[in-house]
């Protein structure tokens, strides 16, 4: 996987994981881009496209868009398996999950990811191993997690 | 201690945390510029405090701030400093901030190198953890050059949780310090078999990755992933094993062998979809697609999954609900498409269904997949489909998209897939109904392809065309349509320049003059004003035929009207031609009222044909002798403008050059003696498009197509635009004509086996229409086989030329299939001179033998005779080790009398070397071919030129100067029953396998009446054989030569050979170049040498050869030819 972006449907961006080294400017033009190519999709339409030499797959939950990038010879349905199960993850931590947990909590939610994605590969497809590995670490520090239940992305 | 905790929450409870700015932000949506600019001051305050906990809140605002776009480079010596936190939680934010804001260009990284050593070896795993995932995102060279060992000892830590992630990281590591791999690589491997389920998929992730950029390396671990695979069963790692089963093997075919069945198990039994979808993708794409094509091959045999069983899972992908499963099985399908259209063209229904689904992107991949799908018999079928969605599809851009399609899946490769041209024709006439779309450039190219190529629609384009003229105003009517008025264009010119096809000439010129012309585009107009005065041009010559000369003038007099309009135009071209048009209608008005003809010198103005020639050609046209293109003529002028060597333009007139005589002073005698000697070099050139007398057969209809009828013109319909033709009713008329082609055919067939009665060929039965089977109505007007690079040429030049001969010379079939190339064989010495046979000495043993031998020859030539009349094209026959080639031809219809008669014998002589070699490779290398011309034919025959192919391996060698691809003129003419001989001197750089080479010769058949060219393709067979020399060698040198120990040694068998011993020997004498070293009873020793000095030894017994030689695969090669010799006796 080469990035993955989170956004909102205004095109806000509300998480990026970059796996390949790009200048700032790079990525800025990249989420730009892609952000308007995929707001301007119809909803019925299929969750792949192919964008520049990438593959891109995205899907939305609620008013969250989650995009990935992958290469060529990449398997799209297990892209948008590790989309959904990132979004479980999101949902099992915070507890019904919604986009205002992932604006107030930013740095938690890349946490989450950063023990699931490694490098952009999958480096743990167990949902329980991947929480525990979250828990154990958070009681290393002093906890303090706002919860703002309002639109479920599940 | 307490109180600096307290102390630390209290400063936070001043401070602004993340979730304080992110409410800010959210609270300050019209000056959030502003806003932020504040926050970052604060930030910059926090950051100069010492307390940890502050700068950790500013960094974690700031990594907030990044992702929104503000620049926070500037903090990048603060991210590094909580990194260095003891603090987990401060730790954890610091790493957070350097994955998202570092990058390779972030000089501080540098700095980083010993706090990230630290936290790697620190006893809280989670350290280690953080630090890794950090790493992940920022790894520089210098980092993983500094850092390699550590992360290597990691792989071995005691908890799986690092194991994991060390090994993950190694990927990266690898790819920033590829050095590192070697060492690190025996470790890598053993976490293959990690106990931990997790580290192991990590291991798989990394290698397949790894094997994905250079997979040579990694087929030794092929049986340890074959393991797994047979043995895991999750998804996830099996989707990578999967994948990188799919990059080994293309390079280890064995391994599609061993796949099959773990794959065809996984393919049946799992419910995973990405799994299912990685087999197919892996089995039928990667495997089968180049780097190495020959391959897909063996592996379809390999598998002998059927790729129906694929397809079938794909349609069940295609057919469900959800989209992107629909996507993906379109996607898949297009790729198996390249390597087994037929299992995909069965599913055709199902593909067309998607043309109607509701996301575009699924329509366009079926449409993508359409286009490979076509066939002849299938295209009318897809095109009145498309068709049928154009009208149905609500936005312009999908919309032209179907239309660019429609005419991409129309054209492929030469119009190859249509059969029947009037309804292509009419399917562009309907297409230019489509409002708004910007492809009318395209739609009028393809009017004038086809109008220009197939000549036999021209009368009905021309048709089609001024219907259209006539209805312009329909499609100039709105602004909006302004992209379609591009075919007027096409429709303008293709009327003019065809116009002795039109019915009604003068109602089209009236069209082309209407004012509403005026509004079309400068370059629309031109083209009418051009055509107009070829329209007019027709339009004069009929009406001066009759005897009332006023309708002429009143013509005239309307070209007068009309042209001021155009003369008027603020586009320059037209204003151009109309004035100069103009002034030459007045001029023939002048003319008309004085009662003189003009009509045959204004139709001389446009005459001419236009002809196909290759973009390529004026390049091949050689430079007369004498004549310097490089030197200057005058002196060169200060600046000269350069001159395109291609010319761009579509369509040049060029003026007959050499029609003009030459200046007084050449007599005219070396006038005459240079005008044959050019038109024989243009005869004689294969680059040179030939005047043959079958040119009128080119075109020729295939039969029924007189049966479709000319599509009435209805003018009392007003809406549709009247006189186009809907082009559904060739559809039908199609398939009746196809109908009507196969009952003739099966009635051709039943007749030829009854001719035949004799089964001897096993004629394939006409069972089902196959592909083949469909005749076209129309003949495309390209050459494809006559000059290989015609084949991928795309675009032609049509030059028109009056004096040069020129029309396509086409064979009208392609030379005969192996199959049914005729066994020939000829023991005719007399036809041979040169070659001495050794039949005499076989047929004085058993003459009743020869004698049957001689009927049996006899019926072949008649049979020959027969198959020559009925097969048009060249062929030639092969005598099998025989050291010599007849060359049997026939030709192509129009001259199939003349060529009954002839029969050109080729006599291929033993080949014989220039000089005497001692493993000298200048000289090894040259073979001389000795080639006898027999004109068997009552013609005289002459300028002829032999021309091979030549190969990597073989080269003609030609005199300096010629290019790669010039024959070599025979030095002779042939007078009837005359034969020659001519030798050609062939380089050769390996001969340890036998070759075969194609080649031409060009000649003019001169009778009394008339001359043809004439060309017959033939092939030279070097055989192996046919390299070696037959050497004298002594025993005792034998003996050493076998006991040096350097040959390798062969055998073959020699079954069912019954001939006395010493017939065999002299067989083996007289057609592999052996001597006899040494005969003791039925056993015997023989040598040869090669041209290059290999030898070959020989043990000959009565029913087997033992051989041995320094080449082997010269040795095969040469006891499969003496083994065939004998098969054939």
């Amino acid at each position: 996987m080469q990035f993955m972006l989170l956004f909102s449907r205004q095109g806000k961006l509300r998480l990026q994981k970059w796996y390949v080294p790009l200048s700032d400017k790079e990525r800025k033009k990249i989420s730009r881009d892609l952000v308007q190519t995929i707001l301007a999709r119809k909803p019925k339409m299929c969750s792949f496209l192919e964008w520049r030499d990438l593959k891109i797959v995205y899907k939305r939950y609620a008013s969250l868009y989650f995009c990935c990038a992958v290469e060529d010879q990449d398997n799209e349905l297990i892209t948008l398996e590790i989309i959904h199960r990132y979004v479980e993850l999101l949902d099992k931590y915070f507890g019904s999950v919604c986009e205002l947990d992932i604006i107030f909590n930013f740095e938690k939610a890349y946490f989450i990811l950063d023990e699931f994605l490694l490098g952009g590969e999958a480096q743990e497809t167990s949902k329980k191993n991947v929480l525990k590995a979250i828990e154990q670490a958070d009681l290393l520090q002093e906890v303090r997690i706002f919860l703002y239940h309002q639109i479920h992305l599940l | 201690m307490a109180l600096k905790i307290v102390k630390g929450s209290i400063d936070r409870m001043f401070d602004k945390n993340l979730q304080d700015l992110v409410r800010g932000i959210r609270n300050h949506k019209e000056d959030e510029a502003k806003y932020i600019s504040t926050c970052i001051d604060e930030i910059k305050q926090e950051l100069k405090q010492d307390n940890i906990a502050v700068k950790a809140n500013a960094v974690c605002k700031l990594t907030y701030l990044q992702m929104l776009g503000y620049d926070v480079s500037w903090a990048a010596f603060n991210i590094v400093e909580v990194m260095s936190s003891s603090k987990f939680t401060y730790k954890r934010i610091g790493y957070l901030a350097a994955s998202q804001c570092f990058h390779e260009s972030t000089d501080v990284i540098m700095l980083t190198t010993n706090q990230i050593r630290k936290d790697l070896s620190s006893p809280n795993q989670y350290d280690t953890g953080v630090a890794l995932t950090g790493l992940s995102c920022f790894v520089t060279p210098d980092l993983a050059r500094d850092l390699a060992n550590d992360i290597m000892t990691l792989m071995s830590h005691t908890k799986p949780y690092i194991r994991k992630k060390a090994v993950l990281i190694m990927y990266k590591v690898f790819l920033k310090y590829p050095e590192s791999l070697r060492p690190a690589f025996p470790r890598l491997k053993e976490k293959l078999e990690d106990p931990d389920p997790g580290v192991q998929s990590a291991a798989v992730n990394v290698i397949c990755e790894l094997a994905r950029r250079n997979p040579k390396n990694y087929l030794s671990l092929a049986p340890l992933f074959f393991k797994l695979m047979t043995s895991s069963t999750n998804n996830w790692v099996l989707i990578k094993i999967i994948k990188l089963f799919g990059a080994l093997t293309p390079l280890e075919p064995r391994l599609g062998k061993k796949l099959i069945e773990p794959l065809t198990n996984l393919i049946h039994s799992t419910s995973a979809m990405s799994l299912l979808y990685e087999c197919v993708n892996t089995v039928y794409i990667d495997v089968n697609t180049p780097p190495l094509p020959s391959l897909s091959l063996s592996l379809c045999l390999y598998l002998s999954l059927p790729p129906q069983l694929c397809v079938q899972k794909l349609r069940i992908l295609i057919e469900d609900s959800d989209q992107n499963l629909k996507y993906l099985g379109l996607l898949a399908m297009s790729k198996i498409l390249k390597t087994h259209p037929k299992s995909v063209q069965s599913h055709k229904d199902l593909i067309l269904q998607c043309l109607d689904d509701k996301d575009e992107s699924i329509r366009l991949r079926a449409l993508d997949l359409l286009y490979g799908m076509v066939s002849k018999k299938n295209l009318m079928e897809i095109v009145k489909k498309l068709m049928l969605h154009v009208d149905k599809a609500e936005g312009t851009t999908y919309r032209d998209e179907l239309l660019t399609k429609i005419i991409d899946i129309c054209s492929q490769s030469n119009y190859q897939y249509i059969t029947n041209f009037e309804w292509y024709i009419s399917i562009l006439v309907e297409l230019t109904r489509l409002e708004g779309t910007r492809h009318g450039h395209l739609i009028a190219s393809q009017m004038l392809d086809v109008a220009i190529r197939v000549k036999a629609i021209r009368g009905f384009a021309v048709a089609q065309m001024a219907t259209l003229l006539d209805n312009a105003h329909l499609l100039t009517g709105n602004m909006q349509r302004m992209g379609i008025c591009e075919v007027l264009y096409a429709a303008a010119w293709i009327c003019g320049e065809f116009s002795e096809h039109l019915e009604n000439p003068m109602q089209t010129l009236e069209a082309m003059l209407r004012p509403k012309v005026a509004t079309l585009p400068g370059h629309i107009q031109a083209v009418y004003v051009q055509n107009a005065a070829k329209l007019f041009a027709t339009v004069l010559k009929s009406q001066e035929g009759n005897t009332d000369s006023t309708a002429a003038q009143e013509t005239s007099q309307l070209m007068i009207d009309r042209l001021p309009l155009f003369v008027q135009s603020a586009n320059l071209e037209v204003q151009e031609r109309a004035s100069c048009i103009l002034q030459l209608v007045k001029y023939i008005q002048k003319l008309q009222q004085k009662d003189v003809e003009v009509a045959e010198e204004v139709s001389a103005l446009f005459a001419g044909e236009l002809n196909p020639v290759a973009p390529k050609a004026q390049k091949k046209v050689p430079v007369p002798e004498g004549l310097d293109l490089d030197s200057w003529i005058n002196e060169p002028p200060s600046e000269s403008e350069s001159e395109d060597e291609q010319p761009k333009a579509i369509f040049a007139k060029e003026e007959p050059k050499h029609s003009r005589p030459r200046r007084e002073e050449v007599d005219e005698k070396e006038l005459a003696k240079r005008r044959e000697a050019r038109k024989q070099e243009q005869a004689n050139n294969p680059f040179y498009i030939k005047a043959s007398p079958s040119s009128q057969k080119v075109y020729q209809e295939a039969p029924g197509v007189e049966h479709i009828p000319v599509v009435q013109i209805d003018l009392s319909v007003p809406l549709k635009v009247p006189g186009l033709p809907m082009s559904d009713q060739y559809v039908k008329l199609e398939e009746e004509r196809r109908q009507k082609e196969r009952a003739e055919k099966k009635k051709k067939e039943k007749k030829k086996r009854k001719e035949k009665r004799s089964g001897r060929g096993k004629k394939h039965d006409s069972g089902p229409e196959s592909e083949e089977d469909i005749t076209p109505a129309h003949q495309v007007d390209i050459v494809t086989e006559e000059m290989p690079e015609w084949s991928i040429i795309t675009s032609y030049i049509f030059i028109k030329t009056k004096s040069y001969c020129v029309t396509v010379h086409v064979c009208s079939s392609r030379p005969l299939a192996d199959s049914e190339k005729l066994p020939v064989r000829s023991h005719r010495a007399a036809e041979a001179p040169k070659s001495p046979t050794e039949d005499g000495d076989a047929t004085s043993q058993e003459p009743k033998k020869k004698s049957s031998k001689e009927k049996r020859e006899k019926k072949k030539d008649k049979d020959r005779d027969r198959k020559v009349r009925i097969s048009t094209g060249l062929f030639l026959c092969l005598l099998g080790n025989h050291s010599h080639l007849i060359l049997v031809s026939s030709g192509l219809p129009g001259i199939n009398k003349c060529i009954q008669k002839s029969k050109l014998v080729f006599c291929f002589l033993p080949l014989t070397k220039v000089y005497d070699i001692q493993g000298n490779l200048q000289d090894g290398s040259q073979v001389v071919v000795s080639v006898i011309f027999e004109n068997k034919c009552d013609s005289f025959l002459k300028s002829m030129e032999f021309n091979v192919l030549d190969s990597l391996n073989s080269k003609l060698q030609r005199p300096e100067g010629s290019g790669p691809h010039d024959g070599l003129t025979v030095p002779f003419q042939l007078p009837p029953g005359v034969s020659n001989e001519a030798r050609f001197v062939f380089t050769v750089q390996s001969i340890i396998m036998p070759q075969k080479l194609k080649g031409t010769l060009t000649f003019i058949v001169k009778n009394e009446d008339s001359s043809t060219h004439e060309k017959l393709d033939f092939k030279l067979h070097f055989t192996c054989t046919s390299y070696l020399i037959t050497t004298p060698c002594y025993s005792d040198a034998f003996a050493k030569l076998l006991e040096s120990g350097d040959l390798k040694c062969s055998s073959v068998r020699l079954e069912g050979v019954n001939m006395p011993f010493h017939h065999l020997l002299a067989r083996i004498c007289f057609h592999h170049h052996f001597s006899v070293v040494e005969r003791i009873d039925s056993c015997a020793s023989m040598y040869s040498r090669s041209i290059q000095g290999h030898h070959v030894c020989l043990l000959v017994k009565t029913v087997s050869i033992d051989a041995k030689c320094d080449e082997p695969t010269l040795l095969g090669n040469v006891l499969d030819e003496i083994k065939q010799t004998f098969s054939q006796c």
